[in-house]
């Protein structure tokens, strides 16, 4: 079985670290829709790729979080990203393939992915 | 319906902590003998007036707005019921609400337990509410394991359980116990 002692070492390899991480301005949320309608449309292998992803890139200021329904259950799965200063940008029918792509383009690369936006669905 | 009975324990979890919940509890108790399984999520949330609880089973009720259906409990109820299980929900206003799933896995119709790791995992480490808890419990005839992250932040003492570190610690934590429960361990009180 394996035990709650190897977080103390986690805790004291960061010792001096703490509060670096609060949320402030500088932080970018990516957010995934996970009410019964995002969870049905896959949303949960989007949410745990980026997890993945920004934890694999050390991404600093990056936080990925859940969020409800927002009311276009039809394009689930949805991502918002939220990035200081700038307009919202949402992201429709996402997959894990396309979480990879919008992390190193958009996220790390300045330049969101218009084809996967919700003004490029047919409607 | 959703095809993991493991994708319903976060919906239903995520039911609890919009509902204020500051604790949900979460448990799947497998019965090897009877072919069993029950899943219970608890919480201390705002819970439900008599009149809300008489309707949650109705998928043209929800109490949210940006939708006419709300379809996370039906789908749980159907899901059991399928299988010739059962399922309950109660709920005080004040107090909170338990909804708990019987399953017969031998039954055709049963939907896999499915990655319940990743989603205990992200439900813990993904909340947009900081300051919700888990105790998460898996049993197998009575053999189990737990998780509690009331214990996971005395320890961590102010570091997030988002942080990378922590929530690969948490993801490893929950398969290789899970693992060892399976083969016949179980954690020591």
């Amino acid at each position: 079985m394996k035990s709650l002692a190897e977080l103390k070492a986690i805790r004291e390899s960061m010792q001096g670290q703490i509060g670096l991480r609060s949320e402030d301005d500088d932080t970018t949320k990516i957010v995934v829709g996970m009410a019964t309608c995002g969870i049905a449309a896959g949303a949960r292998p989007v949410l745990n790729e980026l997890v993945k992803d920004v934890n694999e890139k050390g991404l600093k200021n990056v936080v990925v979080e859940q969020t409800g329904c927002i009311g276009m259950c039809e394009y689930e799965p949805i991502v918002e990203v939220f990035e200081p200063g700038k307009d919202k940008v949402t992201y429709v029918r996402m997959t894990a393939d396309k979480a990879d792509e919008v992390i190193e383009k958009h996220i790390i690369g300045g330049k969101p992915i218009a084809d996967f936006t919700l003004s490029k669905v047919d409607i | 319906m959703l095809t993991e009975i493991s994708l319903n324990v976060i919906d239903i979890a995520r039911n609890s902590t919009r509902a204020g919940a500051s604790l949900v509890q979460i448990s799947i108790d497998l019965d090897t003998r009877k072919k069993t399984l029950r899943l219970t999520i608890a919480d201390d949330g705002s819970g439900m007036s008599p009149q809300q609880l008489a309707k949650v089973e109705d998928p043209f009720f929800t109490s949210r707005t940006t939708r006419k259906v709300g379809l996370g409990i039906p789908f749980l109820k159907q899901e059991a019921e399928c299988t010739g299980g059962t399922f309950s929900i109660k709920s005080e206003e004040g107090k909170g609400t338990v909804v708990e799933a019987l399953f017969h896995r031998d039954h055709i119709d049963c939907m896999p337990l499915g990655d319940i790791n990743s989603s205990i995992c992200m439900l813990v480490t993904t909340s947009e509410n900081k300051d919700v808890d888990f105790v998460y419990t898996y049993e197998v005839d009575g053999r189990s394991f737990k998780l509690d992250t009331r214990e996971v932040r005395e320890i961590l003492d102010g570091v997030p359980l988002s942080d990378p570190k922590v929530s690969e610690f948490i993801r490893s934590y929950l398969i290789e116990n899970q693992e060892a429960v399976d083969r016949g361990e179980s954690m020591e009180e």
